[in-house]
């Protein structure tokens, strides 16, 4: 892989090689000494054209645990700032001969833009409501560490998923790893066609008890625009789409991809329950982040590299 | 009473030399009057003189001798529809390169919409462009005002004044007339100034911030969609509105299936309506948009495979009446934006005729001599002839190389502006000549240079 732009570029293959990659490097971040010198001497440039605490500290962490040199530049202070262009920063940006741009920004396209700019890497973080590649990879990671494996896993995807980049990465990333997916939320927060894409929709949680996995989704307010009234109202869409210890039974497991909306889309008894995955997810960030920088910035992961094999164990500790 | 009553629509160019032209042995195309074969074509002083079998024409004193054998010549295309970005936006196009363009892909004459800065709702900013027409422009050039000022769709413009000066039509294109009582009412006062009402169909609040079109491939992309709906309901809503006051509107840029039944029902009903196809409505769809490349972005969108058969069929039935490039230049650091970002808009005169014939004629889709009427009627709606081959006409037609494949952008644009949804496509079929008016207003640059080295040939003036 060149860039890791949208899950639906990728293949079950694909997928399972970042998997073994991220396992190998699990055992790495249990060492004493947490880094490997693998992207040694190489620079990683994270441009983030929107908020974000979980995405981004965890790939300047992933890029610092392979050695790489991080440049972290918002669009708040920079030069964005004072009305350059994304095509302007890139070229200055790429004048440092970055090995990956990791890209954040509100529009869907951003990273293939950037794509087709530079002759860095691009790792999409999330562009508009496209696509956010990396989560859905975590995502799938965290629940193979306890599932063993999503085949004929019923996983239910609940809340605004019009707006949600992470939805539509996830629909791609579980259906391909043989997960069966169900979306549901309110009519109008539920993209026309979606079934499309092989997912069952829903538009209330009667029979969400039949879910092993539910993955809330949270209200993606600023995406709304200014006739913000998808919804007549939160309390209405609470009593409806709220997860809470009446609607999750005990065996099923709860993700979110963060941040959570307290008391909206998640009850605080649920957040704080052992089935919420919701910490394991941004723990498995990191070492699924390292795994995607290696496959895309080192030659072993660019030719596809042998599954199975841990290739990064074999680098001695810095 | 009839909705042509403004009898001075301008057309305004700068005064080419009139032609004297000999065009040996090409073939002489002319769907209306049916007219397909092998012949000599003479122009003299810019109009058709005489049309006889391959050598039966002489060479009068001074003409140029064009060796015509495997081209074909066919009536000038007319395009209702262009951008040219003057006043306001020089940079992206102006009269010359714009009306350029347009030569260069066989037009010899083309109206262009009031979006500009200033808004061309004023009969002065109309004379203004008039007179730079009357300086600039290689082939004629045509005015529409708009409807409401500054095209905000509040309050109607001097309707009466603009057509007295010549306005080609009205039309608050790039927006609908949201307002049905605005509509009503500019459709009453037609009945007074004249002027068809060419009408940018769709409903806003449908579109909301819309990027595409919307369906299974902008659920996957997260664009936000402007569903079919959009446009439908509104031409729905605007040919009953005409249909109530007896008026006469003109489609722009269909783009949806279901618009196609909705035009051909207000017409069976009585409603004076006419509709425009452009050509990357009726050889793309959203298919194209997965690429996210910017160049595919304009409004109305690239709609489903459905839709473009839809909109194919209506073309060849007659139900839309003409091809229209809706040609909308936009700068560089404009469209190099991420997707969503980017403004609307693709450039398209000087692709038109080898996208549809390679896409539509050469597979069989429809006929050579159909899609040069469609091409050539772009006029009627706003009352113009089309150009025809007959003796006594003025020379407006085109030579076009049917074999030559070329690639799009290779050897640059005449065109100020690059944003082509077809750059880097091989197509077939090209224009080597175009006379507008009875001049000469553009010839291919190697077929130019052709001419000065063959010694057969004595050509006179230059490219």
């Amino acid at each position: 892989m060149k860039h890791l732009l949208s899950i639906a570029d990728l293949s079950r293959a694909d997928i399972e090689r970042v998997m073994t990659v991220a396992e190998s490097f699990a055992e790495v971040v249990e060492r004493d000494i947490k880094k490997v010198p693998t992207l040694r001497g190489r620079t990683v440039v994270n441009l983030f054209y929107e908020a974000s605490t979980r995405t981004s500290s965890s790939f300047e962490l992933a890029a610092k645990r392979l050695s790489a040199d991080v440049v972290a530049v918002r669009s708040t202070g920079s030069s964005v700032d004072k009305g350059e262009s994304l095509r302007d920063t890139i070229a200055t940006l790429s004048a440092y001969d970055p090995a990956a741009i990791v890209i954040r920004a509100p529009w869907a396209g951003a990273a293939d833009l950037v794509a087709r700019q530079t002759s860095a890497s691009v790792v999409n973080a999330g562009d508009g409501k496209h696509e956010h590649p990396s989560q859905a990879l975590l995502d799938v990671y965290t629940l193979r560490r306890r599932l063993g494996s999503l085949d004929g896993a019923s996983i239910w995807i609940v809340g605004d998923v019009l707006h949600s980049r992470v939805a539509r990465s996830n629909i791609h990333a579980f259906t391909r790893m043989g997960a069966k997916v169900t979306v549901c939320g309110p009519p109008t927060l539920i993209p026309r066609g979606i079934e499309s894409l092989g997912c069952e929709v829903r538009y209330d949680l009667d029979d969400v008890s039949a879910a092993d996995v539910v993955y809330a989704l949270r209200m993606q307010n600023e995406r709304m625009g200014e006739s913000n009234s998808f919804v007549p109202s939160l309390r209405e869409y609470i009593s409806c789409y709220q997860i809470d210890s009446r609607r999750l039974n005990p065996r099923q497991f709860l993700m979110h991809p963060g941040p959570v909306n307290r008391g909206v889309e998640l009850s605080a008894e649920v957040i704080e329950s052992p089935q919420a995955l919701i910490v394991e997810q941004v723990a498995a960030g990191l070492v699924v982040r390292m795994a995607i920088l290696y496959e895309l910035l080192t030659s072993s992961g660019r030719d596809g590299g042998p599954v199975g094999v841990p290739t990064p164990t074999v680098e001695q500790p810095a | 009473m009839s909705a042509q009553r403004f009898p001075r629509l301008r057309l305004c160019a700068r005064s080419g030399e009139p032609a004297t032209l000999l065009v040996r042995g090409a073939r002489l195309l002319d769907p209306r009057s049916g007219m397909d074969g092998a012949n000599d074509l003479l122009i003299r002083d810019g109009v058709i003189a005489a049309i006889g079998p391959p050598g039966s024409l002489d060479t009068p004193e001074g003409a140029e001798v064009v060796e015509g054998e495997g081209q074909v010549v066919l009536p000038g295309f007319v395009d209702p529809h262009v951008h040219l970005r003057t006043p306001g936006r020089e940079d992206e196009e102006d009269l010359e390169s714009g009306s350029r363009a347009a030569a260069a892909g066989g037009f010899c004459r083309i109206l262009a919409m009031p979006n500009t800065d200033p808004v061309v709702d004023a009969a002065s900013v109309l004379r203004s462009l008039q007179e730079r027409a009357s300086s600039e422009a290689v082939i004629p050039v045509g005015f529409l005002a708009g409807i409401t000022k500054g095209l905000r769709g509040k309050e109607l413009t001097e309707m009466v004044e603009l057509a007295r000066e010549g306005a080609a039509g009205f039309s608050d294109d790039g927006y609908p007339v949201v307002d049905a009582q605005r509509m009503r009412q500019a459709l009453q006062y037609q009945r007074l100034a004249g002027g068809v009402l060419a009408l940018h169909e769709e409903d806003p609040a449908l579109s909301g911030n819309g990027a595409m079109h919307e369906g299974a491939i902008s659920m996957v992309l997260g664009l936000d969609g402007i569903p079919s709906i959009s446009e439908t309901t509104m031409i729905e809503r605007d040919a009953e509105i005409a249909r109530y006051e007896d008026g006469a509107i003109h489609v722009l840029h269909v783009s949806a299936a279901e618009s196609v039944p909705a035009i051909e029902r207000a017409r069976a009903a009585g409603v004076r309506i006419t509709a425009e196809v452009t050509p990357h409505h009726l050889v793309l769809t959203d298919e194209a948009v997965t690429s996210l490349d910017s160049r595919f972005k304009m409004n109305p969108p690239l709609r489903s495979q459905a839709d473009r058969e839809a909109l194919i069929e209506g073309l060849r039935s007659g139900a839309i009446d003409c091809v229209a490039t809706d040609h909308a230049p936009h700068s560089r650091e404009e469209k190099e934006a991420p997707f969503e970002e980017a403004p609307m808009g693709v450039t398209g005169l000087e692709t038109a005729f080898a996208v549809l014939y390679s896409d539509l004629v050469l597979p069989g889709v429809v006929a050579l001599d159909l899609l040069v009427e469609r091409m050539t009627a772009g006029g009627g709606p706003y009352g113009l002839r089309p150009p025809t081959l007959e003796k006594g006409a003025p020379a407006d037609l085109c030579l076009v190389d049917l074999d030559a494949r070329w690639t799009v952008g290779e050897a640059g644009y005449e065109s100020r502006s690059d944003n082509s949804c077809f750059a880097g496509r091989e197509l077939q079929g090209r224009v080597l000549m175009t006379l507008a008016a009875g001049s000469v207003a553009y010839r291919e640059r190697g077929f130019a240079i052709r001419l000065a080295d063959d010694p057969g040939v004595h050509a006179r003036g230059s490219a």
